[in-house]
């Protein structure tokens, strides 16, 4: 048999061999057979070395010739068969995606409207150069009325519907804070200093620039009052701001927590027991949507209370009323809330019902700032 | 207080309309809660003929009546009033007219079985008064088919205002007026007041004030006339509708005055029925155990706090609050005495408060009416009484004092700006005022202003620059920005406010909601949980579950998870960060941050899965909220001791407690103890968590914010496992513990992989595997090194736990 023949044969046979590996594993064994210290192809080469110089010229190139091809084809197949098996790998492994997942903590997990718009506010009100000052809920009648220039036996003081605790050891009959306004006067208080509990905000020095949230009940029920709400109030005390100062703050305030460009107010004189001047504030709204819309329309809604501070008052923290002056205002948070974000009654706010909670609540990264947005 | 614009104009000359009147009333701070055209409102109601009133078939209390009102057809109306009857004239209202005692609008309908086409009202149901007896009874000539508007006079417009409790000169029509001239619209028109003269002397002394020294006295002074032989009865009609357009019911001419002049003038008077007065009339305190059967028809008990007018028989009037049936005028009484008096505005309050009472008087009187109008108002009284009842009026009655000093006020006018912002001539200023009825005089910076006597709620320059804006309008204040800052704004939160907003979003990113709960729970529940102390108890509770301050958190979230597993909800996470009351000092005020799991509602889901079904929540997913929150507050909870001396409403074995010391407890975990579970009616498995955000310290003031240096090694770490066996009660945290302590420097971590216990283990015993992290810092460990920190770590742990190192 002549080496072409001899050539020809073993490469139609290797190369069916090839194509007939439907596996690494099989390839291999070709790959072995043909090209292995034993194999078919590598013994055809051996025979180079028995022969005669001429015929090894042209008997070389042509066995390593083959060799290479045969090579060639191998390494083609395994590419071949290597891609097809990743292929049925991923075949085998396609999953549907479309699975729901159990929510994640954060999707399931809310803030109350109340926390929410608590720190909305001190969010505006750091921009104004506010802190947060705070006192306790059970409060005397000092705090709550007396230092605050209500007269005893005033009517002001009954319109309050005050809780009260039964009377201690000591027999001083306490009294559940009916509004924030005790806090003013732990603030500008000299004689409150040292507090005794640490998150009672200590005296602080003229100027004084401060929000009051809290907890305040009044004895009290129904689809707009809850025995227990919350108030937020507001103390400026230096020795020039005046109502002026007031009108804009409260605008500023209202602006950027309805996030509206433009807000109305209508100031009207009223009475407060603690500001002289007072006045009751209202807010341009439109109703007729069934909705509250607050900054459109031709409608009014009370929003808040404000005046200066009663000189009284100013003198019963131990300041000299002809010196420092300033302005306080309060307001409802559950109110104010619920004119923002639209929830229809106030005892809700109360019944921690998941449903309610869920729709009603916030995103814990929702975290309102002045830098990305109050409310997204 | 409502009022008529015709009642407004006796006292007021204008020309304004009702809107602008409205309007002024608002900015003045007299703020309009409501303006009614009566006409309007009332326009709808007709004059009806009660043809028939039979029983109705079905109803024992109801009646089918055929009604003819005028439209040309005889309707079947039901009425369940028990005055309804054949022939009688009342007040009808077709299907669709608005019922605005009762805000609906009545609709056709069918009543048991009986077709009904419109309602036969009360004087209740259209709003004109209390009377809801029945319905009303109309005289046989009123005129079929008339609007009942025309046919009672009923037109015109009417004000309700609301009054701040500082403003008793506006609780009349006249002080109304007075403050709106003072702002411009329209004069005050002035009322005759001047002494009647008398026909003769008054058979009663001036009344005596009968106290004791020190005693408290409501009465100052005493103003009263004897007016003998009247003819009492009905009222003129316009007084009728007067009193009725403000939803007063007209009793008869001599009270209907009494009516006239405090709604009119903001001063109360009394008429007794002078016959039925036995001797003379004393003023005194009443006396322990007296009574009085007042003009409401309750008789209401009376204490020494609280004075009274009384005869020789007993307390005939509660001195500023109610008068007595006793001695109440009745159309046939003849001989009238009326009283106008002074009282203690802070006294009468209290007798208001005591006895519960709500009366115009009170209501006046508490607020403070102008002492200068005792006799004016009683001769005013005496003119109405003769205009309208004839009668000849005897020498007036006076006793007792009341001459309240006169208040001037050393006003700058620059006080005007500084309070305000706003800038105000003199001369404006001076005419503001003396049209409010100051007095000012002087020239100058300063001028001395004279408080007119119904103002006594005026005393300081604060009160004076808050007439002179109102007149001005405070809209006319102009907004001026708050000075800014001239800094970076500081810190806003204190560390415990910052605390608060940290553990809350920390516990909601754990897939917990945010409660917010009542702070008062039920007594039983505060006394469970630690609480319940008389002192911490309301004395006037809103509800009985409602009356204690709450000790912790747990009995409002525990409710309200109950709340929600009986909607349906039985897996959820609740948390509420909020102040709890261990003392009623302010330093018993602490915030905790507290949670519960209920059901199966773990982190990673709730309820039935593809992926796997949650477990029911126990006591380590409490442990994983409290430490993730712990650690969100920067208190690592490896950094605080952990005991396993668990609260008292966790389950003992499946609970702890973290802490800085024995004396400075930070929090509680654990699954609910079975008994509170069954004694609260929680039939769901509970794991829940408190923490005390007050005990938590402060931290460390440092002079830089350096990290420090990272020290990290090129080196890798080299593990270790070991397992022990040690006895059930040996604690992870003592092995722990053990293991890290073996060597500080090479040991940089030790973890529990695997815990088992079982017969094969042994009774009593358990089965703990570590792998422990060793990092080399300077070079490569050799196998020595390593056996011999292995070898400490087993000699550690054993010496902890007495058990063994397993084979």
């Amino acid at each position: 048999m002549s080496l072409e023949t001899q050539i020809s044969d073993l490469r139609a046979e290797i190369t069916a061999a090839i194509e007939a590996a439907e596996t690494e594993q099989s390839l291999d064994a070709v790959r072995v057979a043909a090209l292995g210290k034993k194999g078919s192809v590598s013994a055809l080469l051996a025979t180079l070395g028995t022969m005669a110089p001429e015929d090894r010229k042209t008997a070389g190139p042509a066995i390593n010739g083959l060799k290479n091809e045969i090579a060639g084809l191998i390494e083609a197949r395994g590419s071949e068969l290597r891609d097809k098996a990743l292929e049925a790998r991923l075949a085998a492994e396609t999953v549907d995606v479309t699975l729901p997942l159990q929510p994640a903590p954060t999707a399931r997990g809310r803030i109350h409207p109340i926390s929410q718009v608590m720190d909305e506010i001190a969010a505006i009100f750091s921009d104004m150069g506010f802190s947060i000052a705070e006192g306790p809920d059970i409060e005397t009648d000092y705090f709550n009325f007396t230092a605050l220039n209500f007269p005893e036996g005033h009517p002001a003081r009954e319109m309050h519907d005050t809780f009260f605790l039964k009377p201690g050891a000591d027999g001083e009959r306490k009294l559940l804070r009916t509004h924030t306004s005790p806090v003013q006067v732990r603030v500008m208080q000299k004689t409150n200093n040292p507090p005794t509990a640490g998150y009672i905000t200590p005296p602080i020095d003229p100027p004084i620039r401060v929000v009051m949230p809290g907890r305040t009940y009044r004895n009290d029920s129904d689809q707009t009052h809850t025995p227990m709400f919350h108030q937020v109030e507001g103390l400026v005390i230096d020795k020039s701001s005046h109502i002026g100062q007031l009108r804009w703050v409260l605008e500023e305030f209202l602006k950027a927590y309805f996030e509206i460009p433009d807000v109305t107010l209508r100031f009207r004189p009223s009475f407060f027991p603690f500001t002289e001047p007072s006045m009751e504030v209202d807010v341009q709204c439109d109703r007729s949507g069934g909705e509250v819309k607050i900054g459109q329309g031709s409608d009014w809604l009370e929003i808040l209370g404000c005046g200066m501070v009663h000189p009284n008052v100013i003198a019963n923290a131990g300041l000299d009323p002809d010196v420092y002056q300033g302005f306080a205002w309060g307001m409802g948070i559950d109110r104010i809330a619920m004119l923002k974000y639209g929830m229809p009654d106030l005892r809700a706010f109360f019944d921690a019902d998941q449903r309610w909670l869920d729709h009603y609540g916030f995103r814990p990264f929702d975290l309102p700032t002045l830098f990305a947005g109050l409310s997204s | 207080m409502k009022f008529t614009l015709d009642w407004l104009k006796e006292h007021l000359d204008t020309t304004a309309s009702a809107d602008e009147i409205g309007a002024a009333l608002t900015m003045i701070g007299l703020e309009l809660e409501e303006i009614e055209d009566q006409g309007k409102a009332f326009s709808e109601f007709v004059v009806a003929h009660v043809v028939s009133a039979e029983q109705h078939p079905n109803a024992d209390k109801l009646k089918v009546c055929k009604v003819d009102a005028g439209s040309g057809e005889i309707l079947d109306v039901v009425c369940g009033a028990p005055n309804a009857r054949t022939g009688m004239k009342s007040v009808f209202a077709f299907p669709g007219t608005y019922i605005p005692g009762k805000d609906i609008t009545i609709g056709k309908g069918v009543i048991r079985g009986q077709v009904s086409n419109g309602m036969l009202c009360s004087a209740m149901e259209l709003g004109l008064g209390n009377d809801h007896d029945g319905i009303i009874d109309l005289p046989a000539d009123a005129p079929t088919g008339q609007r009942y508007s025309d046919y009672a006079g009923l037109k015109g417009v009417t004000f309700d205002i609301s009054i701040t409790p500082n403003r008793g000169d506006c609780t009349g029509v006249h002080g109304i007026a007075r403050d709106l001239a003072a702002f411009g619209i329209g004069s005050l028109k002035t009322t005759d007041m001047s002494p009647v003269p008398s026909t003769g002397t008054s058979p009663f002394a001036p009344l005596p004030h009968q106290f004791a020294p020190g005693e408290d006295k409501t009465i100052r002074k005493f103003a009263g006339r004897y007016i003998r032989g009247v003819r009492n009865g009905p009222s003129p009609a316009w007084l009728q509708r007067r009193l009725r357009a403000v939803g007063l019911r007209p009793i008869n001419a001599i009270v209907d005055i009494t009516n006239l002049v405090s709604l009119g003038w903001g001063r109360p008077l009394h008429a007794y029925d002078a016959a039925r007065i036995v001797g003379q009339p004393v003023l005194r305190n009443a006396r322990p155990g007296e009574e009085l059967d007042a003009l409401d028809n309750r008789t209401y008990p009376l204490d020494e706090t609280m004075t009274v007018i009384a005869d020789d028989v007993g307390p005939l009037c509660l001195g500023g609050i109610m008068g007595g049936e006793r001695s109440g005028v009745v159309e046939e009484t003849v001989d009238v005495f009326m009283e106008c008096a002074s009282w203690d505005p802070q006294l009468v309050a209290r007798t208001g408060r005591k006895t519960g009472i709500v009366s115009d008087a009170r209501y006046r009187l508490e607020r403070s009416v102008d002492p200068a109008l005792t006799e004016p108002g009683l001769e005013l009284a005496t003119r109405l009484v003769l205009e309208l009842c004839g009668g000849e009026p005897l020498e007036p009655v006076v006793s007792g004092e009341d001459t309240p000093p006169a208040v001037v006020i050393d006003f700058p006018f620059s006080e005007v700006e500084r309070l305000t912002g706003l800038r105000i001539a003199a001369d404006e200023i001076e005419a503001i005022l003396s049209r409010l009825g100051f007095a000012v005089e002087g020239a100058g910076f300063t001028r001395k202003v004279t408080v007119p006597s119904w103002r006594p709620d005026v005393t300081q320059k604060a009160d004076l620059v808050e007439e002179v804006m109102r007149m001005v309008g405070v809209d006319k204040v102009p907004v001026d920005p708050l000075p800014r800052l001239h800094h970076v704004a500081p810190r806003m939160l204190t560390t415990i406010q910052n605390r608060r907003r940290v553990a809350r979003r920390a516990l909601a990113a754990r897939g917990l909601d945010e409660a917010v709960t009542w702070s008062f729970i039920p007594h039983e529940e505060a006394v469970r949980f630690g609480g319940g102390a008389e002192s911490l108890q309301l004395a006037n509770a809103i509800a009985s579950d409602m009356t204690d301050m709450r000790p912790s958190l747990l009995p409002g979230l525990l409710a309200a998870a109950r709340r929600n597993a009986h909607r349906g909800r039985a897996d959820i996470g609740l948390f509420e960060v909020g102040q709890v009351f261990l003392s009623d000092a302010p330093e018993g005020q602490h915030t905790h941050a507290s949670g519960l799991r209920t059901g199966t509602a773990r982190l990673t889901g709730a309820g039935r899965h593809w992926q796997g079904d949650a477990k029911q929540v126990g006591v380590f997913d409490a442990k994983a909220d409290l430490a993730a929150a712990l650690d969100a507050l920067g208190v690592g909870i490896d950094k605080l001791q952990l005991v396993a001396e668990p609260a008292a409403w966790s389950h003992p074995g499946r609970g702890g407690r973290v802490q800085l010391g024995p004396k400075i407890i930070v929090g509680w975990f654990g699954e609910l103890h079975p008994a509170w579970s069954e004694a609260m009616d929680i039939d769901f498995p509970v794991a829940a968590f408190e923490i005390d955000l007050d005990a938590l310290p402060e931290p460390r003031k440092k002079p830089t914010r350096s990290k420090g240096a990272l020290d990290i090694s090129p080196l890798m770490p080299v593990k270790r496992d070991f397992a022990f066996l040690v006895d059930r009660s040996a604690s992870a945290a003592s092995i722990l513990r053990a293991a890290r302590g073996a060597d500080k420097t090479l040991i940089e971590d030790v973890t529990i992989f695997d815990i088992f216990e079982g017969a094969h283990v042994g009774e009593g015993k358990k089965s703990v595997a570590i792998e422990v992290t060793l990092q080399p810092r300077d070079r490569t460990l050799t196998d020595e090194e390593i056996e011999k920190v292995s070898g400490a770590v087993v000699a550690a742990v054993v010496k902890t736990t007495g058990g063994a190192l397993r084979g």
